[in-house]
């Protein structure tokens, strides 16, 4: 039986080589462009998808609007065929949504439901694949139900799955992973959904992490700033999670990151791609222009300017870039 | 270190009694501040209450508990309500140190477009939520549902909720 450093190690090294064998290729797993040194972002609109009384969108749009983002990603013209370019049939995919801010500003369950109808339709077993947040009431926030039985999705949280007994670490970030990252899922699709931030500033890719961990609120010194960096360079983060599927269907701009219905709005949006670093400055970008539409400050005048982006873009972690020369944002 | 194994000691021994009193409704001055299912016309308690610990509060409210604790919260008790079949809404009770904290965490939210509503030691509203002070409690009703019945409902459940104290 394999000690828990072995398991660790193992897992990291797992998920580098499958990356490396995946049919998108390192260029593509990095998010690069095959012509363009730049890393793709895609934000899908629908302006029908939800209405302004916070009720559910529809499935039906919430799954053409996934459709229509996968395909402009990877450049493939089917759904099927785009979904088996991305995420290997055989393994375990998890899918880490969060519910952090209650069912008022929780990733949508029409979302994570038509990513998993998509995965299955690709050929990916319905036990295969594994929804999970940070604890059961994050989950029922997200509309999901908990089931361990395999024949069918399965979903549950961290804390019941329980967490590794050896401390994984990277800069400031001492912690425990959930086992269900390090000994369940071979790839894990990212399902953050974009908000204001009381500490980080913006919670959207990079940050969504704390929710697979022991103790999230040991990170939040310095406005999490370099925690959601170095948490995202602990190999098994860095290497697992290598595919964002950002629910803008609703956000919070302002008193996140729980739900305040009177700051909430509607971008109506998918936000797609691979370098969270990229993501998390599209996000930034995206909550600025809403803050200032509402004529609140910036959050640099509030004090809580998202610092991690720039460090998680500098050489020493080099997760991606937050040069908005060198993101490529399609609009759809 | 010490001080901070006292404090958490201190707080979850705080909460527990806060909880215990919710559990039995006992009628001392840690009663059950959520009215019961039919209490407030139209209004049913649809979950158990939930007691957090300030230890613990990140479970419920990650990344907003720190401003809470920092405003000296004891501990949070929070149940799911439901009007109908149209609004499902969340009422949170914060017990805080002192009224001070629960003014100061009253003040960090309310933004130009809120209405003041005499609830309470002080109060306001949105469209979808209310919150109010009274004493060293902070209470904020948020429902998750815009309708036009929204805002008499969501009153009346915070007056039911101001009538407990």
């Amino acid at each position: 039986m394999k000690d828990r450093r072995q398991f660790l190690k193992d897992a990291a090294t797992s998920a580098v080589l499958m990356s490396s064998s995946g049919k998108l290729g390192m260029a593509a797993m990095l998010g690069k462009s095959a012509h363009e040194d730049k890393s793709k972002v895609v934000i899908a609109r629908d302006p029908s998808l939800h209405g302004a009384d916070n009720t559910q969108p529809d499935e039906q749009k919430v799954l053409t609007l996934l459709d229509r983002a996968i395909t402009s990603y990877t450049g493939h013209a089917k759904p099927m065929e785009a979904w088996k370019s991305l995420v290997p049939m055989d393994q375990v995919i998890g899918l880490k949504v969060n519910g952090l801010g209650s069912k008022g500003i929780a990733t949508h369950p029409a979302l994570i439901n038509a990513v998993a109808e998509r995965l299955q339709q690709a050929g990916v077993k319905p036990g295969n694949i594994l929804v999970f947040d940070q604890n059961g009431m994050f989950l029922a926030a997200c509309g999901m139900t908990v089931n361990r039985d395999p024949s069918r999705m399965r979903c549950y949280p961290s804390d019941a799955a329980g967490f590794e007994d050896e401390e994984s670490s990277w800069g400031v970030a001492r912690i425990r992973l959930t086992k269900i990252l390090t000994r369940e899922c071979g790839l894990v699709i990212n399902m953050p959904i974009l908000k204001d931030h009381q500490m980080a500033g913006v919670t959207f890719a990079m940050k969504n992490m704390y929710g697979v961990v022991d103790k999230p609120y040991s990170l939040h010194g310095n406005h999490c700033n370099p925690a959601v960096a170095d948490l995202n360079c602990i190999p098994v983060i860095r290497d697992k999670v290598r595919f964002t599927i950002g629910d803008a269907i609703s956000s919070v701009y302002d008193g996140g990151p729980a739900f305040h219905p009177e700051r909430l709005w509607y971008p109506n949006a998918l936000i797609v791609g691979q370098d969270r670093v990229a993501l998390d400055t599209i996000a930034w970008q995206m909550l600025e222009q809403q803050r200032a539409q509402a004529g609140l400050p910036t959050f640099a005048a509030v004090g809580r300017a998202p610092d991690y982006i720039a460090v998680a873009a500098d050489a020493q972690h080099a997760l991606g870039t937050n040069d908005p020369a060198r993101i490529h944002v399609v609009n759809i | 270190m010490r001080t901070r194994s006292v404090y958490r000691i201190l707080s979850c021994i705080l909460a527990a009694a806060a909880a215990a009193s919710v559990v039995s409704g006992c009628k001392s001055s840690h009663r059950d501040p959520f009215p019961a299912s039919g209490e407030i016309s139209g209004w049913t308690k649809s979950d158990e209450t939930r007691v957090f610990a300030a230890s613990d509060l990140w479970q419920y409210i990650d990344g907003d508990a720190e401003q809470y604790i920092k405003a000296g919260v004891i501990s949070t008790s929070t149940s799911d309500y439901k009007y109908g079949d149209q609004i499902e809404a969340v009422v949170d009770v914060h017990s805080m140190k002192d009224a001070a904290g629960a003014q100061r965490i009253m003040d960090s939210g309310r933004g130009p477009d809120a209405k003041s509503v005499s609830l309470g030691d002080a109060g306001y509203a949105y469209a979808q939520s209310i919150v109010f002070r009274k004493g060293h409690s902070f209470v904020r009703i948020v429902a998750y549902q815009s309708t036009p019945q929204t805002p008499q409902a969501l009153l009346a459940l915070a007056h039911g909720v101001e009538a407990k104290f």
